[in-house]
């Protein structure tokens, strides 16, 4: 159970059920109380709080738990936690693979300071994939997945958009294997933009389910960070591109997608911006780095950062009201048609059904481990073979860890990101207490408001 | 008014056995 009060809205969510309750003050605070007290105390404490509203009479009350019991007996109020069982059986029963995330070039034509993969290189050697190597991993996907139906590729880097030649080749290839084994390949491509052309736009909105594209909001903020090998911003150049780009694509199925800093905590001037050049879809993540590099957020950035997030709510529901409405990818909920229970324990799936491969074949557990050898599991030519590593990372669910066992959000982050838990703990099962404050923010804020949604529709 | 207004979604008990940033 998690109740909060945002935006004028008093929220219970029972976490277990999925089950969102809009209340009044009333209902809040007998449901606060409806485990540790009897029902005349409750009774007894209500009437006393409540003694200069006459509308509030014992009767009232009577009610208002006669209500809370029926919610309970139907599962949607204070249910229990039976999934800890499957969280350990779905990882172990299902070993087939789904996606990869194809590294097609480790070299970058942006020299981006706050880069986790250090100007793209990975901090190893420069390398563009070859087509082989791509082909092998392809086949290597598809000869791993078992009866799943839907695969996803994402061609990532460094710039993927400087290896365009090996990346539709692959494509192509895909689509012929697609009949062939009953498999249905869905291409994502991440891309910084420079290198967009007509050719590329075409391609992307004949092939690519969906383009990510970087943008950091602001031109003063994205120049500061985002600079291109002689040092220049690199702003001017791409935004005409990537209007073009949308346009192309009936302004669907793709995301600017930004990073902000300790240099403008202020984000939610940047997403605005984005939404006012014409962006609807957009994305926007703190930076993961060391906590030395004079960007890297700050634990006196945390509370500024929470309140931008209320603000970023607060106005979207203002622009959705007035149609002028933009999606951001964290607020996105879908209460009635969301993952399942199996889903929301296993998250991401990295080191299992989700695998990075570098330019010359080897298998990563996802593209934050690429580079760090420890964490290398095999290759695509002759599979996994370092089963041990593999097998700490299908240890990681939402159960994994003692300090979630009594969180709210775990259905929701599943665990949080193991890549993140690492850099910030030296564990895959640590927690990275820092991302879940982020997290549990931006969850209360995408429940609240579907709420407000809620209310709107009931008027 | 009604004092709890209940949003509709999916239940999760009854949804259990794998097809940017249902």
């Amino acid at each position: 159970m998690h109740q909060y009060k945002l935006n004028g809205y008093n929220i219970v969510l029972d976490e277990y059920s999925g089950s969102i309750h809009s209340v009044d003050d009333l209902a809040y605070d007998i449901i606060s109380l409806y485990k540790e007290k009897n029902e005349n105390e409750i009774i007894e404490l209500m009437l006393n709080k409540y003694k200069a509203d006459e509308t509030i009479t014992k009767e009232e009350i009577k009610n208002c738990i006669e209500d809370i019991k029926e919610l309970e007996k139907q599962n949607k109020l204070f249910s229990k936690d039976n999934y800890e069982n499957y969280a350990f059986d779905f990882k172990n029963k299902h070993k087939e693979i789904k996606a990869l995330c194809l590294h097609v070039a480790h070299t970058c034509n942006l020299n981006c300071e706050y880069c986790f993969a250090s100007q793209g290189k990975y901090h190893g050697e420069r390398a563009l994939m070859n087509f082989e190597v791509g082909k092998q991993a392809l086949d290597y996907l598809i000869a791993n997945s078992g009866t799943r139906h839907n695969l996803e590729v994402d061609f990532f880097g460094g710039e993927p958009l400087m290896n365009f030649k090996v990346v539709k080749e692959l494509v192509k290839y895909a689509r012929k294997q697609e009949k062939k084994y009953n498999k249905n390949f869905r291409f994502t491509l991440t891309t910084n933009g420079l290198l967009i052309n007509d050719e590329v736009i075409d391609f992307a909105n004949r092939e690519m389910s969906n383009v990510v594209l970087s943008l950091d909001g602001r031109k003063s903020v994205h120049d500061s960070l985002r600079k291109t090998i002689t040092g220049e911003g690199s702003y001017d150049i791409i935004i005409p591109k990537f209007k073009k780009l949308v346009e192309a694509r009936n302004g669907k199925n793709y995301y600017i997608r930004g990073t902000f800093t300790h240099n403008n905590t202020d984000f939610t001037k940047d997403i605005l911006h984005m939404a006012d050049l014409g962006f609807k879809e957009l994305s926007m993540e703190p930076v993961v780095c060391s906590p030395n590099e004079p960007y890297a957020l700050t634990e006196q950035d945390l509370p500024i950062i929470k309140k931008q997030y209320e603000l970023l709510a607060k106005e979207m529901l203002k622009r959705n009201k007035e149609e002028n409405g933009f999606t951001f990818y964290h607020f996105m909920l879908d209460l009635e048609h969301g993952p399942c229970v199996y889903k929301r324990i296993t998250g991401c799936g990295s080191g299992t059904e989700y695998l990075a491969v570098t330019p010359w074949g080897d298998l990563y557990p996802c593209h934050q481990f690429v580079g760090d050898e420890k964490f290398k599991l095999g290759d695509v030519f002759k599979g996994i073979n370092n089963t041990k590593v593999q097998d700490e990372f299908r240890k990681c669910n939402a159960y994994a860890r003692n300090e979630c066992k009594n969180c709210w959000a775990k259905l929701y982050c599943s665990g949080g990101c193991a890549a993140n838990s690492y850099h910030a703990t030296g564990d895959i099962k640590g927690v990275y207490k820092y991302g879940c404050e982020l997290f549990k923010k931006r969850i209360e804020c995408a429940i609240m408001m579907k709420v407000a949604q809620n209310h709107e529709n009931m008027e | 008014m009604k004092r709890i207004n209940t949003i509709k979604t999916r239940d999760l008990s009854k949804s259990l056995g794998g097809e940017a940033c249902c």
